[in-house]
């Protein structure tokens, strides 16, 4: 029975009005949407809402409790930023794809039985693919197909688990599932593609740079953290996630230094983050799942506003790679100003978000004495701030001067990563409110003296190191380049596997094809013109080969000649001529045959 | 008639820079007087978080010019 109006729904049919309204009256219509959802969820109690019964199976869209909420808050939040941000660009279609994309992830959170979490997962592919599509250059729309087929994968690899879950435990509950049976392998993996594991990554950062300047922002905040909100539900505490999310941390930072396209940048650091979030999964204490809802909520909010302020930038200069910008803070400086709001939140300065949501994961991962995934966080928490907190301000904003001279962004646009900005200061200076939200009880202060200490210690030596780099001219300059990653194995693996169906595979298909339909039945009919004729023509060759050497020399040409004629003339006469006395001859023979089998066969039955 | 930026005076970058390494040195020198309790022993040591910020980062960016782009970077127009 259906006593609440589901949140997903809101945005779901919401974003299908769209194109109905025009000028000003669409704009408030696009930012009422996730405010009367937000009103909506508020008023919603806790518990299960939304119970359908279908066939045997109970469907349950709007489970609401401590844990979804945190997902389902910072949700509705971003996609008002969002909205806001991009409200001067008049596209429908972004908004269309936009509202119904964050819809089904808002769904996927507050799924609470299995089936209608793979629907609204699905439906969350289609609607990023449309993001994507929506820049209509031929790299997105490559990019955006790409995008299609690996999550489509996974999502075909997380049905086979769901049913394979639900069949060997009766019920498709979703809540704690844990590495029990091939079912929860399936379903795990299916969960890896969307959080961008190692290896599987690709897809990300292949593909969000390719978006809108608008579309980007939404990517870079439902995919990922709705894998995060399905792991942390049904996974916490499964150890392989604490290594899997160690490497998360510390394979992109590598990547992202040497990286050209900003917008890939932060692609890049955008997954070395979530890899925090995974790793607060796999050790799957109160602290750690409390570190990683915190982190993911703080996330979110500083990594959108990275990609607004990047994606400012292109609105106004056009461009988005670090050798074609620079030097923008001349005329940019709000803008410029928002950009290092958000690489202090990412980098985790004291007073700004990150500060109190990483910290958390990174006490948890000590307090269980993981030396290993402990010395890589802090590496990671380094070289976060080396690529996201200097290189992506330092690059477009300082560096070498472009001699571009532009606006300042749109009022719209400023006002979004304002308040974007303000909430990462909010949330670094006064914790106690986003830790109010968590889903189990904090007693975790981020601000002591040692922990400022030695936070400040390492990003000044970081700031440090970079500077003396930068100086002395170590530091990598930017090249105009590409970086392949885990994706060439599709895309050039793509075009071996093509070129081995278009040569070898083809080549035998065709030899099959041929022997079968062309050679043997045209064999067959030649035969049957003339047996006899082509019997005897065989019977000549084989006489030949067998006994060249005792024929003379004139008997061989002498049969040569004939086999000669004979295949020059064949089929020729197919006609036989013979005496009647032959056909009564043949006659009695098969007569006496029947006798004899008649005779015989009688005395064998008796 | 080129305006004059905050940056495009030389001795602005300088005060930045003395900043940062007045910073740093600043805090090298506090760390001397604050109690840790660490989980890790190495992280009582004096300057611990410093040193391996800074090599770290070296370090990041050595790999990462020296080793990964040597491997992975590619025209343009590779994929094209």
């Amino acid at each position: 029975m259906i006593n609440v109006i589901p949140p997903a729904l809101i945005f779901i049919i919401g974003a299908f009005f769209v194109p109905l309204f025009r000028g000003k009256v669409k704009s408030v219509y696009l930012l009422l949407l996730p405010v009367v959802s937000f009103i909506n969820l508020i008023y919603i109690s806790n518990g299960a809402h939304g119970v359908i019964n279908f066939l045997d199976y109970q469907i349950i869209f709007c489970r609401i409790d401590r844990l979804s909420l945190v997902w389902g808050y910072i949700f509705h939040i971003i996609a008002f930023l969002t909205i806001l941000y991009g409200i001067n660009m008049k596209r429908d279609n972004e908004f269309m794809a936009g509202l119904f994309y964050a819809g089904c992830a808002i769904g996927a959170v507050f799924a609470g039985d299995l089936i209608s979490l793979f629907c609204f997962w699905e439906m969350m592919t289609i609607g990023s693919v449309l993001l994507i599509w929506a820049r209509k250059t031929k790299k997105s729309i490559d990019a955006g197909f790409r995008y299609a087929l690996v999550h489509f994968f996974g999502g075909v690899i997380l049905l086979v688990g769901i049913i394979l879950y639900s069949h060997e435990n009766g019920s498709i509950e979703f809540g704690y599932i844990g590495l029990n049976g091939l079912g929860s392998y399936f379903i795990f993996f299916g969960f890896g593609v969307n959080c961008a594991w190692p290896f599987i990554h690709s897809w990300l950062t292949d593909a969000y740079p390719e978006s809108t300047i608008m579309g980007t922002v939404f990517l870079s905040a439902f995919t990922t953290k709705t894998a995060v909100y399905v792991l942390a539900r049904s996974f916490p505490g499964t150890e392989a996630l604490i290594w899997i999310g160690t490497l998360m941390t510390a394979f992109p930072i590598f990547f992202a230094v040497i990286e050209n396209d900003l917008r890939r940048v932060l692609s890049y650091s955008l997954i070395n983050q979530v890899g925090f979030m995974v790793v607060g999964i796999g050790i799957g204490t109160e602290l750690s799942i409390n570190g990683t809802a915190a982190h993911a909520f703080a996330h979110i909010l500083y990594k959108s506003l990275l990609f607004m302020s990047m994606g400012a930038v292109i609105y106004r200069t056009g461009k988005i790679n670090a050798t074609d910008l620079g030097g923008l803070y001349r005329t940019m400086p709000l803008t410029c100003i928002f950009c290092i709001v958000g690489a202090a939140s990412i980098s985790a300065f004291p007073l700004f978000s990150g500060f109190v949501s990483k910290s958390m994961v990174m006490t948890a991962a000590a307090d269980k004495h993981l030396i290993l995934t402990w010395f890589t966080l802090v590496f990671a928490s380094a070289g976060v701030f080396h690529h996201s907190g200097i290189k992506i301000p330092f690059f477009a904003f300082f560096g070498h001067d472009s001699g571009i001279r532009t606006k300042e962004a749109p009022l719209n646009m400023l006002i979004a990563m304002g308040i974007a900005a303000a909430l990462c200061i909010f949330i670094g200076t006064f914790p106690g409110t986003l830790y109010s939200i968590l889903p189990f009880p904090v007693d975790y202060v981020p601000y002591t003296m040692p922990h400022v200490m030695s936070q400040l210690q390492l990003l000044m030596f970081s700031a440090l190191a970079f500077s003396l780099l930068y100086l002395s001219a170590i530091y990598p300059s930017e090249i105009r380049a590409i970086n392949i990653d885990a994706d060439w194995f599709y895309r050039k693996g793509a075009n071996g596997f093509l070129w081995l169906l278009d040569n070898p595979l083809a080549w035998f298909g065709n030899q099959v094809k041929t022997t079968f339909f062309v050679t043997i039945p045209q064999s067959c009919i030649w035969f049957s013109r003339n047996p006899l004729v082509a019997l005897k023509m065989a019977g000549n060759n084989i006489a030949i080969a067998l006994f060249e050497e005792s024929f003379t020399k004139e008997k061989i040409e002498r049969i040569r000649k004939r086999i000669t004629e004979e295949l020059t003339d064949y089929p020729g006469d197919i006609i036989r001529y013979s005496h009647v006395g032959t056909t009564v001859i043949w006659t009695m023979g098969f007569l006496l045959a029947y006798l004899i089998i008649y005779i015989v066969s009688g005395r064998i039955a008796l | 008639m080129s305006k004059k930026y905050l940056f495009d005076n030389p001795r602005n970058v300088k005060i930045l820079l003395i900043l940062l390494f007045g910073g740093c040195l600043a805090l090298v020198i506090i760390n001397f007087f604050v109690h840790k309790h660490a989980h890790f022993s190495w992280e009582e040591w004096s300057g611990f978080y410093a040193a391996y910020g800074f090599v770290a980062c070296v370090g990041l960016v050595l790999a990462a010019k020296f080793i990964l782009r040597k491997i992975v970077k590619r025209s343009e127009d590779y994929y094209d």
